[in-house]
């Protein structure tokens, strides 16, 4: 049975593969993204416990690091490299958590009131209110709607809504900003009106 | 979307990139670009008085500070634009900026902290912020045009040592048309118009150090 590379071995390995990308080498990247996965989810565990956000911050990790994948000189270790991108989504993703933490509320406080009767929750304020946010929404720019749909009303993860919606990271955060500032100066109008 | 459909989708998204130069390399192309900028300003329109003024010990080390703090500071720039590059570049500008204080203070109290500028109550004080603030603003594009190219992760340290580079250097060329000694009102001023330079300039560090937000309409 082979010995396990040496950690100098495997940034060595992995120095190549990203070299080989940067020219443009397709197997050489899939393979390095492949073999450094393990890797980031091993760093990104000091961060947080929860699997589903040690995730998303593994895949920002990944497309942060295709984005900047020309800062990497080839002359300086690897592992150094990814794990400083690895370590800022971290943080990143830690900030992200407490800011959901803050606007979200339990299901479970308000439970009794909201859904113990379903009955009681059909309003008929409510299905106008809804249309009447679908109507707003049909009048935003495409990439704007887009963007708030996988986003905010998705809830999928910046990594995900960008794949589906072949927005970058940077664009979808400036256009689901932008959507709701938007939204609300259309909501603002209508109310006026 | 699961990490491995990523990985597939970054693999057929790959294009060849051009490395970039080590950060030490490229903030030596910007300094050598400036100082060749700085020097035929000086040497074409430098206030002979002013010259004059720089003969003096405590005149020259506030000068050399202020250029020392310049260079430091875009550096630290660069080396902190890249992923790798330790966030402790960002302490680079401090022992530099404390000296170039310390000495502009000490022509203060030398002055007798006279409040009285070189030409009236405020002398030409005004002119030294606007020009400070003016000549910050062409060496920011250019310096952010160049750190743009890494893309930086943490942008905020970048933005914020690259302004101080700029407000430096801005403040370092003042040197040469400034032919009174600094006042408190002057020292104000320049601290005022540095600080101008780099709050706005950071609070700026997202369009003009991320590139993806251009594609955001």
């Amino acid at each position: 049975m082979p010995n396990a590379p040496t950690s100098e071995q495997r940034d060595l390995a992995w120095s190549q593969l990203m070299s080989a990308a940067q020219a443009g080498d397709r197997a050489a990247y899939s393979r390095l993204l492949r073999e450094v996965t393990p890797f980031v989810r091993a760093l990104l565990r000091r961060y947080c416990s929860n699997p589903h956000d040690i995730e998303e911050m593994v895949q920002d990790t990944l497309l942060t690091m295709h984005r900047v994948r020309q800062t990497y000189d080839p002359k300086r270790p690897f592992s150094p490299w990814l794990g400083a991108i690895a370590a800022r989504r971290g943080i990143d993703g830690l900030r992200r958590r407490a800011r959901r933490a803050r606007h979200e509320v339990s299901a479970e406080t308000e439970s009794y009131e909201t859904f113990a009767d379903p009955a009681a929750n059909i309003d008929i304020e409510a299905v106008r209110a809804a249309a009447e946010v679908e109507e707003l929404l049909q009048r935003l720019p495409p990439r704007q709607r887009a963007a708030l749909e996988a986003v905010k009303l998705r809830e999928m993860s910046l990594a995900e809504a960008s794949a589906v919606s072949g927005q970058s990271v940077g664009a979808l955060k400036v256009n689901t900003h932008r959507a709701l500032k938007a939204l609300r100066a259309l909501f603002r109008d209508t109310t006026e009106q | 979307m699961k990490t491995d459909q990523i990985i597939d989708q970054l693999t057929s998204d790959l294009e060849p990139v051009r490395v970039l130069r080590s950060p030490a390399l490229r903030a030596l192309c910007w300094l050598a670009l400036v100082g060749a900028v700085t020097t035929a300003v000086v040497l074409g329109y430098a206030n002979s008085a002013a010259l004059q003024r720089l003969t003096a010990p405590r005149v020259a080390v506030e000068c050399v500070a202020t250029a020392l703090t310049a260079i430091a500071a875009i550096v630290a720039a660069f080396e902190l634009s890249v992923p790798d590059g330790s966030p402790r570049w960002v302490w680079l500008p401090v022992p530099p900026l404390l000296v170039w204080l310390a000495a502009s203070g000490l022509g203060c109290l030398r002055n007798g902290l006279s409040l009285r500028g070189g030409h009236g109550a405020m002398g030409n004080s005004p002119d030294c912020f606007m020009f400070i603030c003016a000549a910050s603003l062409p060496l920011a594009v250019g310096l952010f045009w160049m750190l743009r190219h890494a893309r930086p992760i943490a942008p905020l340290p970048v933005a914020a040592t690259g302004a101080l580079g700029v407000a430096a250097t801005a403040a370092f060329i003042l040197e040469f048309f400034h032919p009174f000694d600094v006042t408190v009102i002057d020292l104000t001023l320049h601290v005022s118009a540095v600080c101008l330079v780099v709050v706005l300039v950071t609070s700026l560090r997202r369009p003009l150090l991320d590139d993806s937000a251009r594609t955001g309409s």
